[in-house]
C-alpha cells in the first residue's frame, strides 16, 4: 500500500493580511505560512492507515517557506518518504496548475491512495482533490472523516450536514478529500523533529512550466466592507461581566 | 453554445438543500445581464415533485434509479453529458460536499474553469463577475467569470434563500442520461446522526467554545457557565474534531445550524463554515483575544477580553444575580 499526501502551505489567518501594489493578490513578504489543517488530518490518516495495514507514506509540498519543518514533522510522525516540488511558484499560482503539476510527480509513483486535505482557504479555483483526481483518471470522494482499507478498495465516511454520513465503498487506486482523520493528529516532540531532520531525506523535484488555465483571473482583491460591527465592551474582566449581566438582563436570559 | 444560466439543484434524501435557492437568486442576476434563461438541473430518482418553488425557467430533470443517491462519479458523468451537449454560459453549484466534488471533476472533464467560494454575483457592463470569499472570510476577490463557459461554485451569504425561490412550478423536461457509468463508488449505506443528546438546533441558550479553549479540561469551565445561565454547551469543529465534545454539539456547515436567543461564542474566530449556521441566532457575543477576528462582524457585542478571564467572572457573577 503506497499512500501519497501532497500538502500545502496556507496564511496564518491569524496574522494580518498584507494586499500586495497590484491589488490583486497577497503580499508574500508579510505572509506568515503554516500547514493547511486539513492535510494535518490527511498525513494523520496516512499515517494511521499505514499502521494498521503496512504501506509506504510519501508526502509532497512546494517549496514555500517554511516546507523542510513541515516535511521533517511528517518524517518524525512516521511519513516515509518526502518530495519538495521546486520551481519559482508563489502563493498566486492557482490549483488547476498545481493540480496538472502534481499529478505528474505523483503518476510514476503508482500510488494506490492519494490523499489531500479536503480544502484550503487560500485558492479560488476549486481544491485541489478533485482536480488531481480528473488528472490522474482516478475516482475522487471528499468530506472524508475515516477512512479503512481491505481488498482493494476503501471503504470512507462522507460528512453530509447535520452529521449525516454516508459510507461509501471505493475502488482503488483512488483520490481522497480528508476533512477529519479518525483520530486527531498526533502531537510529536520537537525531540523526534530533530532526529528527522538528521535522518531523513527530502528530495527535490523541479517541476515542468505551469499551466494556469482553468483558473479565473482576479481583478480585485480587498477586504470585505463590513455593515456593522459588534458593540466592544471594555474593561477588566469584573467590568465587562457587569456590563453582560446587564445585557443579558435586557435580553431578558436571565 | 447559449447564453444560459445553469443550476445544479442540490437535494439529499429527499429535502431540498437551502443552498439550492441561493443559486436560484444568483442565476436570476447572472442571466438578466447574459440575456439567457435560467435552467435548473435536477438529478436523481423520483424527485420530480420536490424542486415546485425554485425561481427558473425550466426545469431539466435526469431521472434514473443510478441517480437515486448521490454517487459522485455516476452524477459526474450524467452532468458531464448533459452540460456537454447543451453548453451553457454558466453552471452555478453548492459549495458543499456534494456540488465542489462536482465542479471540480467537470471543470477537468469539460476543461471549463472553475470559480469556487463565490458569495456573490453581478453584472458590470455586460460582462458577469464573481465575488468570491478567501482566507476564511478575512478576504474578497473579484473578476470576470471566464468566458465561453464557467463553472461556479457558490457559499451562502450573499443572497437570501427567500430570493431563489419561485411562485410557480416550472416546466420540465425529461432528459434521459446518456452515461451514469461510473462503478468505481458504491453506497454501502447511511449513518444517521447520534441521537439521545441535548439537540442544539432547538436551544435557546448556547454557550459555544472553539479553539481558544485550548484543551478538554477546560470544558468544565465552559459546561459551570452554560448551568448557570441555564443553557448548553456546543463547538466549532476543532473542538469536535479533537474529540472533546461530541459531534451532536458541533455547529456550522457540516453540524447544525443553530437559532438560539443567545449565542456565546468563546474562543471562535467565524470561519464562514461556521458562521453560516449561527446567522438566525438572535443575538450573538463574541470573546475573542483577536480584534480582527470575524466573529465580530456578526455578533450584536464582542470583547477581546481573553475568556480564561472572563469566563469565571461572568459565571461568578451570573450565580450572584441569580440569587
Ligand atoms: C467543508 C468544511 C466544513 C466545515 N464545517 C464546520 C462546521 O460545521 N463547524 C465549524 O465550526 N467549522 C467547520 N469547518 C471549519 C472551519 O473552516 C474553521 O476551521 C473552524 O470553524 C475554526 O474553528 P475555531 O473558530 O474554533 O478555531 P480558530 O479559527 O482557530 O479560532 C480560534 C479563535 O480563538 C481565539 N482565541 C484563542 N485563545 C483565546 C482566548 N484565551 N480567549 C479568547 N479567544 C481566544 C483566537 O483569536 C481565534 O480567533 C469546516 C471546514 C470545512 C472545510
Ligand atoms: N500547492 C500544493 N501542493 C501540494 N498539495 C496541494 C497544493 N495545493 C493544494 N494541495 C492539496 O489539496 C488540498 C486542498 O487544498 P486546496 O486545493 O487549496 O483547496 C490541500 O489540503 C492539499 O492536500
Amino acid at each position: 500500500m503506497h499512500i501519497v499526501v501532497p500538502v500545502k502551505l496556507v496564511p496564518d489567518l491569524v496574522e494580518e493580511l498584507v494586499i500586495d501594489a497590484s491589488g490583486c493578490a497577497l503580499d508574500p513578504d508579510t505572509l506568515r505560512l503554516q500547514l493547511n489543517e486539513f492535510d494535518g488530518h490527511a498525513i494523520e490518516q496516512a499515517i494511521l492507515l499505514k499502521e494498521r495495514g503496512g504501506g509506504q507514506v510519501t508526502v509532497i509540498a512546494p517549496d514555500l517557506e517554511g516546507v523542510d519543518d513541515v516535511l521533517y514533522t511528517a518524517a518524525a510522525k512516521g511519513a516515509d518518504r518526502l518530495i519538495k516540488l521546486c520551481d519559482s511558484f508563489g502563493q498566486s499560482v492557482n490549483n488547476h496548475a498545481m493540480a496538472r503539476a502534481v499529478a505528474e510527480v505523483i503518476q510514476p509513483l503508482q500510488p494506490d491512495l492519494v490523499l489531500t486535505g479536503v480544502q484550503s482557504h487560500s485558492d479560488l479555483d476549486g481544491a485541489m482533490g478533485p482536480l488531481l483526481a480528473g488528472y490522474l483518471g482516478l475516482p475522487y470522494v471528499g468530506y472524508i472523516a475515516g477512512v479503512t482499507l481491505s481488498d482493494g478498495r476503501a471503504t470512507v465516511r462522507k460528512e453530509y450536514p447535520g452529521g449525516l454520513v454516508a459510507e461509501l465503498e471505493v475502488t482503488l487506486p483512488a483520490v481522497l478529500g480528508i476533512q477529519a482523520a479518525d483520530q486527531p493528529p498526533r502531537y510529536v516532540a520537537f525531540s523526534r523533529i530533530r532526529q528527522a531532520m538528521k535522518t531523513a531525506t527530502i528530495e527535490e523535484q523541479t517541476v515542468a512550466a505551469l499551466d494556469a488555465s482553468g483558473g479565473p483571473v482576479i481583478m480585485r482583491m480587498y477586504k470585505p466592507e463590513v455593515a456593522a460591527r459588534a458593540t466592544m465592551l471594555d474593561g477588566g474582566p469584573d467590568e465587562v461581566a457587569a456590563k453582560m449581566v446587564a445585557l443579558l438582563r435586557e435580553l431578558g436570559v436571565l | 453554445m447559449s447564453q444560459d444560466i445553469y443550476v445544479v439543484i442540490e437535494h439529499l434524501r429527499g429535502q431540498m438543500a437551502d443552498i439550492s435557492y441561493v443559486l436560484c437568486a444568483a442565476a436570476r442576476q447572472l442571466a438578466a445581464a447574459s440575456g439567457g434563461q435560467v435552467v435548473g438541473v435536477l438529478l436523481g430518482h423520483n424527485v420530480q415533485g420536490l424542486a415546485q418553488d425554485v425561481a427558473v425557467d425550466r426545469m431539466i430533470v435526469m431521472d434514473d434509479p443510478q441517480l437515486a443517491d448521490f454517487i459522485p462519479d455516476r452524477y459526474q458523468q450524467a452532468l458531464a453529458g448533459l452540460l456537454g451537449a447543451q453548453a451553457p454560459r454558466v453552471t452555478l453549484f453548492g459549495d458543499t460536499s456534494i456540488g465542489a466534488e462536482l465542479a471540480g471533476g467537470l471543470s477537468v472533464q469539460l476543461g471549463w474553469p472553475l470559480v469556487s467560494y463565490c458569495r456573490s454575483v453581478r453584472a458590470d457592463d455586460g460582462r458577469l463577475m464573481y465575488i468570491s470569499q478567501l482566507c476564511g472570510g478575512k478576504l474578497m476577490a473579484e473578476g470576470e467569470i471566464p468566458a465561453p463557459h464557467a463553472l461556479v461554485a457558490m457559499v451562502p451569504g450573499g443572497f437570501q434563500a427567500e430570493q431563489g425561490k419561485g411562485s410557480q412550478p416550472p416546466p420540465v423536461e425529461m432528459i434521459a442520461p446518456a452515461a451514469t457509468a461510473g462503478g468505481r463508488i458504491a453506497l454501502k449505506q447511511y449513518i444517521e446522526p447520534e441521537s439521545g443528546d441535548v439537540d442544539i438546533s432547538k436551544e435557546a441558550i448556547l454557550v459555544s467554545v472553539g479553539r481558544g479553549i485550548q484543551n478538554a479540561d477546560n470544558i468544565e469551565m465552559v459546561e459551570e457557565l452554560a448551568k448557570v445561565l441555564g443553557g448548553v454547551v456546543s463547538a466549532s469543529r476543532p473542538v469536535v474534531d479533537q474529540g472533546w465534545l461530541p459531534t451532536t454539539r458541533l455547529v456550522g456547515k457540516s453540524g447544525k445550524r443553530v437559532k438560539p436567543r443567545l449565542y456565546l461564542a468563546l474562543g471562535i474566530s467565524g470561519a464562514p463554515e461556521h458562521a453560516e449556521a449561527i446567522t438566525d441566532s438572535q443575538t450573538i457575543i463574541a470573546v475573542n483575544t483577536d480584534p480582527s477576528a470575524p466573529i465580530f462582524d456578526i455578533a450584536r457585542y464582542g470583547t477581546t477580553l481573553d475568556m480564561f478571564d472572563l469566563v469565571p467572572a461572568l459565571t461568578e457573577q451570573i450565580r450572584r444575580a441569580k440569587q
